[in-house]
């Protein structure tokens, strides 16, 4: 080891919690051979998800009277059907020397929801072509307490928008007349979207949850101004038309 | 076929009911056979500002639940031959009125009637929906104020939307602003929307400008229409207002300071 490497002050790790999204094998019966079986059926059913799965086999709701079950026999078990067992969740005593012997850490009996895995659509599904969907062009004044919103695409105004109104839009907002109402684009979470306008007047604009309230606006030097605002980061970008 | 106007601003204490009662001895004074109906349920003011809350027997109400007919209800102005007025029903809410009961009172007097003139009730809830829905043209009775141009946006947003010619998908309600309560003093002392700036944020033809006038609260508590005042700015500016909506093209008055006259200025008189 080199002298440079000795006086290197850099953390060599960094300890994090995180929030994982585990399967968890909950037993309802100690009938290994049983679950043998039921467990064999469902690796057929979806091949893609027995495959080396991470797994928390749980055994704090087996029946009172099924408590008796052989760990190591389960866990060889989970591996013939190429499931890796992680840890033991469980409170009994005899599950408890068990994971000691079998050096399997062990998590404690849960109380939280969980939600069922649902096998049933094997292979992920395609992501849906993506459909044209015409922009939307309105013509009329949008009044206070008006909403007009382009799913799935742009909004096109050609007429004034009034303070009270809400102009919302999966992708961009194009105003030709004064916007003095409010005008969220992208607000399904795309961030590339972008709001034009002739007369920056608005009550608040928002482009992917970033937003920027009247109080804000005023303060630019393009208030009132033909501007194009666009989101980089988390910062909202006003620029001249 | 009869034209069925509402009057109507979304706020209150604006002038939609003298404005109701102008617009409609206007149209009768022009030889127009016009009903004014009083669409505030509960809190009835139109019989007032007409002069005629002693001859009131039968009002809008009755005549929606089959208690009296039309005939019966029908006030008819002692001024004027073509001029009737349908009182609203003091001891009832909004709630007495029904979509379908007004749609019939309002197709029968279509019948017998050149103009129907709809004295809206503030706010935008089922009596002002009601006045509106049924309506060909609006009349949008505005303050140069802040608030009450905000509400008057929301009640063309409504008429826009929620009016019967909407969901049929027939041509629009044709809209007019009626300026009133206006201070030109005030204007250029910017302590009042100007007329452009309330025109620039509603967007919509400017029918009248009514000033700021004492002659409105005489007419008011004599019962008398300010129109046939006519001797008063605010008699005038109405009666303006009344050929505008008729086609006439009437160029706008009362809209700048007055300058005092010489005599006015020596003695310092004001009217």
């Amino acid at each position: 080891m080199s002298q440079a490497d000795l006086t290197d002050q850099s953390p060599a790790f960094q300890l994090k919690g995180s929030m994982l999204a585990i399967t968890v094998l909950e037993l309802a019966s100690n009938d290994i051979e049983r679950l043998d079986e039921q467990l064999a059926a469902k690796v057929e059913q979806a091949p893609d998800f027995f495959n080396n799965t991470p797994l928390v086999l749980a055994l704090d709701k087996l029946p009172e009277a099924a408590r008796e079950i052989d760990i190591a026999a389960l866990v060889s078990l989970c591996r013939k059907h190429r499931l890796r067992t992680l840890a033991l969740r469980a409170s009994e005593p005899s599950h408890l020397e068990a994971a000691a012997v079998l050096d399997l850490p062990v998590l404690p009996p849960s109380g939280a929801r969980e939600r069922q895995v649902d096998l049933s659509s094997k292979t992920p599904a395609k992501p849906a072509e993506p459909v044209y969907r015409p922009t939307r062009v309105v013509t009329t004044p949008i009044r206070g307490g008006q909403q007009v919103y382009a799913q799935g695409g742009d909004l096109i105004v050609l007429a004034p928008v009034s303070p009270g109104a809400e102009l919302l839009a999966d992708g961009n907002i194009h105003v030709y007349g004064p916007l003095r109402g409010r005008a969220l684009a992208g607000i399904k979470g795309d961030t590339s979207a972008r709001i034009f306008c002739q007369q920056l007047t608005a009550e608040m604009v928002s482009i992917a949850g970033q937003y920027k309230v009247a109080e804000d606006l005023r303060r630019d030097p393009l208030w009132a101004e033909a501007v194009q605002i666009s989101l980089s980061g988390d910062v909202l970008n006003i620029t001249r038309l | 076929m009869a034209k069925i106007i509402v009057v109507t601003s979304g706020k209150g204490g604006v002038g939609k009911t003298t404005t109701s009662a102008a617009i409609g001895t206007g149209l009768a004074l022009r030889g127009h056979k016009t009903v004014i109906v009083d669409f505030d349920v509960g809190l009835r003011n139109l019989d007032l500002i007409m002069g005629c809350e002693r001859r009131v027997v039968y009002d809008f109400v009755n005549v929606i639940n089959g208690d009296a007919t039309l005939t019966q209800a029908l006030i008819k102005d002692k001024r004027l031959e073509n001029l009737y007025v349908l009182a609203a029903s003091q001891t009832r809410d909004k709630d007495a009125l029904t979509q379908e009961g007004v749609g019939k009172v309002i197709d029968e007097l279509g019948k017998n009637f050149e103009y129907v003139i709809c004295d809206s009730p503030a706010g935008i809830e089922k009596g002002a929906h009601l006045a509106m829905y049924f309506a060909d043209e609006a009349i949008v009775v505005t303050n140069p104020e802040v608030s009450s141009v905000r509400d008057s946006d929301r009640m063309l947003g409504l008429l826009a939307s929620k009016s019967r010619r909407a969901e049929n998908g027939e041509e629009p309600i044709r809209e007019h602003l009626l300026l009133t309560r206006y201070n030109p003093e005030r204007v250029t002392k910017g302590e009042m929307l100007g007329v452009e700036d309330v025109e620039e944020i509603l967007s919509i033809r400017l029918l009248g400008v009514i000033p700021e006038s004492q002659a409105v609260l005489k007419a008011s508590n004599q019962g008398i229409p300010v129109i046939l005042d006519d001797q008063s700015d605010a008699g005038q500016a109405y009666s303006d207002a009344v050929d505008r909506l008729l086609g006439k093209e009437v160029a706008h008055r009362f809209l700048d300071v007055k300058k005092p006259g010489f005599l006015q200025r020596l003695f310092g008189g004001r009217e």
